[in-house]
């Protein structure tokens, strides 16, 4: 049986990785997942400077999922360069490292730090809803994303996969700029801009006021847009958004995903990405089928 | 041995106040290796429900291998909570955070609203010399239970318990010294006793809540402001759940 997939030019042993953020660097969940079952290890989103995120509170629960506004709180590249990859190293599992800026100069700067990084693939976040600079600034219009995806690509050593925003009218409008602009493959979908008011404090449930919505409500949205950027672009997708068990993972990878993430789930059960790992292959053999890339697509 | 997710078996259930619940749960594998300080997330059965509810740890006995939880129902998660019986089962993991540094000094434990259940096991674990004052806005719990291990002082915002006010006013009035305070309760109380620990000149620990998901240290919701730079996050923040919940009070700004 055949569970490998290749992400452009990148051979990851199974396709299930994990969606950026939810996941630190692996360290904690290290604790609970044997990185090496890992198709991929996708990083929280690193700058070229530490940020310190947004206020508390940064998160609430939805009806099923949450909302997020941690505002990209990361440590800088130069300690998750000596401290997050020799860590990620140690274990046989691809390397997806996600990038974010509040610049074009700033996601330039960072993947130029990355250059001579033993890294797989990088992730660029153009769809952060919770920053007030850059993220999704660069991802809601077609100009803007073909603008930076050019500039990534022409300093990247490492793949570029473009990260998109749901919070779009067209997402494969965008996927057709990233495409045009020579990025190497799309992840979708990033979070849906949402709010939630606190009833009994009679103000806003999150400090940032508009959060990021995740997890399994948000799932048809995704399998939808995953299915219309596979028929828009011939680039590999990384097809994540409210995957929680190995049926909402197939049908991602059916609508046209190469690879899945999974994320929120990780957080109501930290086994969720093997546990889907072992339902995907337990479906292939179930169903005779030899090759996953039978399944990539396979929902016309 | 680390953290475990498991499947416990509700020992028993009572309702102890108003919306107050003490739960006990069959859980050798965290009971072995939990402290006083330290947390476990609870699971809902409910798949609408996806995060963990991070709850303090007010009793560990490790020979019996139980965890006693004391919890107030302030939402859907815990009113579940609230409905288990004997011989139900729960998805917990645990333990979580880092716990009390216990420290061999004249202590002053204080505990406010339901903040007091993590103090029992920190009086049970704390050998020396002990003054113990909990807080209540009016309805008293969990109070004779500290008998045992120290003198108890209490407060209530309606005067019928002990000293009309907060802990602070307890702690003035019935002149209770220390040379280490550990404090578990609101963010305005803990707020207080880290100016009084200031004034006073002494050593205070506290433990602090905040809103959690994965738990674990991964996904930076449940940070707390730091005076110094963090070494992990390289900002002024650390982690509640994993670098806490228990910190030095000079260490965090509140």
């Amino acid at each position: 049986m055949n569970m490998a997939v290749n992400i452009a030019g990148v051979e990851l042993k199974n396709p299930i990785t994990v969606a950026s953020g939810t996941f630190g660097s692996g360290m904690e969940y290290s604790e609970f997942v044997d990185l090496n079952r890992l198709g991929a290890v996708t990083t929280k989103g690193v700058a070229n400077i530490p940020w310190a995120g947004n206020p508390t509170p940064r998160i609430a629960e939805t009806y099923g999922g949450m909302m997020n506004a941690i505002g990209l709180q990361n440590p800088g590249i130069e300690v998750f360069k000596n401290r997050d990859i020799p860590f990620l190293k140690k274990y046989d599992t691809k390397i997806i490292v996600n990038v974010c800026g509040k610049s074009e100069a700033d996601y330039v700067d960072c993947v130029e730090k990355l250059g001579d990084c033993d890294v797989d693939l990088l992730e660029i976040n153009v769809s952060c809803p919770n920053v007030k600079e850059g993220g999704i600034a660069f991802g809601q219009n077609p100009d803007a994303l073909f603008g930076i995806t050019k500039a990534v690509k022409a300093v990247a050593k490492q793949p570029v996969i473009m990260k998109l925003s749901p919070n779009v009218t067209d997402i494969a409008e965008m996927a057709r700029a990233a495409e045009a602009a020579g990025a190497d493959a799309v992840s979708l979908i990033n979070t849906l801009t949402g709010m939630k008011i606190d009833v009994n404090r009679r103000t806003f449930a999150v400090a940032n006021k508009t959060a990021g919505v995740s997890g399994p409500a948000i799932h048809p949205i995704a399998v939808r847009m995953v299915y219309q950027v596979a028929n828009a672009i011939k680039l590999p997708i990384i097809g994540m958004g409210g995957v929680y068990d190995t049926e909402s993972a197939l049908e991602m990878m059916m609508a046209g995903a190469t690879a899945v993430a999974v994320g929120t789930a990780n957080f109501n059960n930290p086994y969720a990405t093997v546990q889907i790992i072992d339902g995907i292959e337990a479906y292939m053999d179930k169903n005779a089928i030899s090759d996953i890339h039978e399944l990539i697509g396979c929902v016309k | 041995m680390g953290k475990v997710k498991m499947t416990a078996q509700v020992i028993s259930q009572e309702c102890i106040a108003t919306d107050v619940y003490s739960l006990v749960l069959m859980a050798d594998e965290i009971a072995k290796q939990a402290v006083a300080g330290q947390f476990i997330s609870v699971y809902s059965k409910d798949g609408s429900k996806m995060l963990p509810r991070p709850i303090s740890l007010c009793d560990i006995n490790k020979e019996a291998g139980t965890l006693r939880l004391v919890y107030r129902v302030v939402g859907f998660g815990t009113a579940e909570f609230s409905k288990l019986e004997a011989g139900d089962l729960v998805d917990i993991l645990g333990p979580l955070g880092n716990g009390f540094d216990k420290q061999d000094k004249k202590a002053i434990l204080i505990g406010g609203g339901i903040g007091i259940p993590p103090m029992l096991q920190l009086a049970k674990e704390l050998s020396c010399e002990k003054s113990i004052v909990l807080g209540y806005r009016d309805e008293i719990f969990l109070n004779e239970e500290f008998e045992p291990y120290g003198n108890v002082y209490l407060s209530s915002e309606d005067g019928m318990h002990g000293v009309k006010g907060n802990v602070i006013d307890a702690i003035v009035e019935y002149g209770i010294e220390g040379d280490i305070i550990y404090a578990c309760g609101p963010t305005p109380m803990l707020r207080g006793i880290k100016a009084y620990a200031m004034e006073k000149g002494i050593l205070c620990q506290i433990s602090m809540e905040e809103k959690m998901a994965c738990g674990v240290g991964a996904c930076l919701a449940c940070i707390c402001q730091t005076k110094e730079i963090d070494e992990h996050s390289q900002v002024h923040n650390k982690r509640i759940c994993k670098d806490g919940p228990v910190f030095y009070a000079e260490e965090v700004e509140l």
